[in-house]
C-alpha cells in the first residue's frame, strides 16, 4: 500500500512521540519533550498561516498569552474548569484576530506583520500592567488541569511529566492531522493559490480577503491552545509567554524547519526548543546563534531545514 | 498650561529620535523593499561605540565620528552579507533575516561590550534652558536640530545631487533605473550605510539623555516603524512628521492617560492607521502590475 504523504508525516510523527521515551535517559527529558509538542502546535498553527497563505504574523504571541491567562484567570474568577478555559481562551483569541484581520487582510503585503506586531504587544502590555487581575510581571499561579488525577483513579498512574509528554505529544498529534487535513481542502487549496499570487486566485473565483481571515483565526486558534497548555503544564504564568520575543521565536521556528510543511516546522520547534538547553554552557552565546542561524537559513535554505535536507538526500539516491 | 508646554518639549525631543529612525527606515524602503528590522540597533550602536570610543580617551567629537563610521560600515556589511545574496526572496524571508541581523548584532554587542546602561556627557552642559514656563535641556535641542539637520540634508540629496536622483530613481523602478546606466547595487549599499549612520547619529544625539544598552535597539525600531507607517512608508516627508506626532502622542499619553501606557500609544497608532488610511499620512495608493 502505498502511504499520501499526509499518513507518513502523522506516521512519522506518532512513531517519534511514542518511541523517543525509550531513549530517555532521565524524566527531565519528558519535559524538554512536551516543550517541543507545545511549541509545535503553534507552529503548525503559523505553518497554516505563513506556509499554506504565506501571510507573516509578529504577534502570535499575543493570542499564545491569551490563552495562557485565560486558563489562569477563568478557573479563579469565574469558577470554570481548566479545560473550558482553555476553549473560552481559543474562542476569545479566534474572536480577536478576526476583528483584527478583517480590515487588514483586505490589504497586501506586510501589512498583517505590522498590525500583528502591535496587537501582541498592546496583550503583553496589558497583561504586565494589569496587576490586579493578573499579578504582574511577576507572573499568577495556574490551576490544575485535573485530568492526571481523573486517570489514576482508572488505574494508569503516570509522573507529572510523563503525563504532560503523552498529553501535548496527543494534542500535537491532532493539530498536525487538522492542519494537514486543511491542506487539501478547498480552503487550504484557496491559500495556497493565494500565496502564489493573489490575483490570480482571485480571477479563478477565490475570495482572497475572506481565505487569509479563516487561516489568520484558525492559526491564532493554534497559538491560543498552545500558550494554555503550557500555562496549565506549568501551572504558572508570567507575561513573557505573549512578549515580542515568543513572536519570533513562533515564526523562526517555522521558517527554520520549513514553514511550507507541517513536519519541518514542528522539527524548526525541535531545534529551536533544544538549543538553549545544549547551550546552557554557552549562553552568552545564545542570542549571536539564534541571530546566525536565522539568517543562515534564510539565505542558504530558504524552504528551511527540513526540506532542504530532504531534497539533498533525494537528489543523492536518483 | 507650564505642563502641557512641558509634554510637548519633551514629546517632540522623543518624536525628533522617532524620526531619525523612521528616515532610516524610509531609506532602506525606498532603496530595496526591505522593512529592515535590524534599524534600531544602528542607534544602539552609535551609543555603545561612542561611549566606549569615549572611555578609551577619545575626545568626544572623535569618538561619535568613529561610532558613526562603524555603524555605516556594519550596515553596508548587513546589505552585502545577509541582504543581497538573498536577492528575490519572500518578504517573509527578508523580515526574518533582518529580525535575524537583528539579534545577532544584539547578541555581539552584549559580548564585545556589556550588559550595563552607559552613557556620556551631554553636549552643552545639564543646565536646563526655560521656555514658557517649562524647561527643556540643552541636549534635547541637539536632537531636534539634528533629526531638522538630516531631513533638510537628505531632501538637498535627493532633489539636488546626481547620486541622490540615482537613488530616487531606483527607488521609483530599479529595472528602469539600471537601463539607464545606475549601478543599482551600489544604490543598495549607499542606502544601507546612509541609514546605518543616519541610526548612529540618532544614538550618538540621544545617549546623554536616554542613556544605552545593548537592549535598547528592538523598542525603537518598532516605535521607529510606528512612526514610519503613521506618514506613509517610504516618504521622508512623512517619517519626519510621523516621528514627531508619535513622540508628542506618547508624551501626552504619558502625561495625561497613564505613564504605564505611554508605549502603547505607538501600536495603537499603528492598528488605527491600518484600520483608517493604511496608506499613511503622506503616502500615495499604489497599484500592482500582474
Amino acid at each position: 500500500m502505498r502511504l499520501s504523504e499526509k499518513q507518513w508525516t502523522l506516521l512519522i510523527l506518532a512513531a517519534l512521540i511514542a518511541l523517543s521515551p525509550f531513549f530517555f535517559p532521565s524524566s527531565y527529558y519528558y519535559r524538554v519533550g512536551s516543550l517541543i509538542f507545545v511549541n509545535g502546535l503553534a507552529v503548525t498553527g503559523i505553518v497554516i498561516l505563513t506556509g499554506y497563505a504565506g501571510q507573516i504574523s509578529l504577534g502570535h504571541a499575543g493570542f499564545a498569552g491569551i490563552g495562557a491567562y485565560a486558563c489562569a484567570l477563568a478557573p479563579a474568577h469565574l469558577g470554570l474548569h481548566p479545560a473550558l478555559a482553555l476553549v473560552l481562551g481559543a474562542a476569545i483569541s479566534g474572536v480577536l484576530a478576526f476583528l483584527v484581520g478583517r480590515p487588514i487582510l483586505r490589504l497586501k503585503g506586510y501589512y498583517l506583520a505590522v498590525a500583528s506586531l502591535g496587537l501582541g504587544i498592546l496583550v503583553a502590555m496589558a497583561l504586565a500592567n494589569e496587576s490586579w487581575i493578573t499579578g504582574g510581571p511577576d507572573g499568577i499561579k495556574v490551576a490544575d488541569l485535573g485530568l492526571r488525577a481523573v486517570l489514576k483513579s482508572q488505574g494508569l498512574d503516570l509522573s507529572n511529566t510523563e503525563f504532560w509528554y503523552a498529553f501535548t505529544g496527543l494534542a500535537l498529534l491532532i493539530g498536525a492531522w487538522l492542519a494537514l487535513n486543511l491542506h487539501d481542502s478547498p480552503t487550504g487549496r484557496a491559500l495556497r493559490a493565494l500565496h502564489g499570487s493573489e490575483i490570480a486566485a482571485r480571477t479563478v473565483g477565490i475570495d482572497v480577503a475572506r481565505a487569509k481571515l479563516a487561516a489568520f483565526v484558525i492559526s491564532a486558534v493554534y497559538a491560543s491552545v498552545s500558550g494554555s497548555l503550557l500555562a496549565l503544564q506549568n501551572r504558572f504564568i508570567t507575561p513573557d509567554v505573549a512578549g515580542y520575543m515568543h513572536s519570533i521565536e513562533m515564526v523562526t521556528m517555522a521558517v527554520l524547519g520549513g514553514a511550507g510543511s507541517v513536519l519541518g516546522a514542528i522539527f524548526g520547534a525541535g531545534i529551536l526548543t533544544m538549543l538553549p538547553q545544549v547551550l546552557t554552557v554557552f549562553a552568552e552565546y545564545e542570542q549571536l546563534m539564534l541571530g546566525l542561524v536565522m539568517m543562515l537559513v534564510m539565505i542558504f535554505m530558504r524552504q528551511g531545514l527540513l526540506p532542504s535536507v530532504l531534497r539533498l538526500i533525494r537528489g543523492r539516491g536518483e | 498650561m507650564p505642563e502641557l508646554m512641558q509634554f510637548l518639549l519633551s514629546g517632540v525631543t522623543v518624536g525628533a529620535v522617532y524620526a531619525l529612525v523612521a528616515l532610516g527606515f524610509t531609506i532602506i524602503y525606498n532603496a530595496s523593499d526591505v522593512v529592515n528590522f535590524a534599524q534600531g540597533e544602528f542607534v544602539m550602536l552609535g551609543g555603545m561605540v561612542t561611549v566606549f570610543a569615549h572611555h578609551a580617551g577619545l575626545p568626544l567629537p572623535l569618538a561619535a565620528l568613529i561610532a558613526i563610521l562603524s555603524t555605516a560600515g556594519i550596515g553596508v556589511a548587513l546589505n552585502k552579507l545577509a541582504i543581497e545574496p538573498a536577492r528575490g526572496a519572500p518578504v517573509v524571508s527578508l523580515i526574518i533575516i533582518t529580525i535575524g541581523a537583528s539579534i545577532f548584532i544584539r547578541g555581539v554587542t552584549q559580548l564585545v561590550f556589556d550588559k550595563q546602561l552607559h552613557r556620556f556627557p551631554a553636549f552643552s552642559g545639564d543646565e536646563p534652558i526655560r521656555v514658557l514656563g517649562a524647561t527643556i535641556l540643552p541636549q534635547s535641542l541637539w536632537v531636534i536640530a539634528g533629526a531638522v539637520a538630516v531631513f533638510v540634508g537628505l531632501w538637498l540629496f535627493f532633489t539636488r545631487t546626481l547620486i541622490g536622483r540615482a537613488v530616487l530613481a531606483t527607488s521609483n523602478n530599479r529595472l528602469a533605473a539600471r537601463l539607464v546606466g545606475i549601478n543599482t547595487g551600489w544604490v543598495m549599499t549607499l542606502s544601507f550605510a546612509l541609514s546605518a549612520g543616519i541610526g548612529a547619529l540618532a544614538g550618538v544625539l540621544v545617549t546623554p539623555i536616554t542613556l544605552v544598552s545593548y537592549d535598547v535597539g528592538i523598542a525603537l525600531a518598532l516605535k521607529g516603524f510606528a512612526a514610519a507607517m503613521l506618514g506613509g512608508m517610504g516618504n521622508p516627508k512623512g517619517a519626519l512628521v510621523g516621528g514627531i506626532l508619535l513622540g508628542l502622542l506618547e508624551a501626552l499619553t504619558a502625561g495625561y492617560v497613564s505613564s504605564q501606557y505611554k508605549d502603547a500609544a505607538a501600536f495603537v497608532v499603528i492598528l488605527a492607521v491600518l484600520f483608517a488610511m493604511p496608506q499613511g499620512l503622506f503616502g500615495k495608493k499604489s497599484t500592482d502590475r500582474v
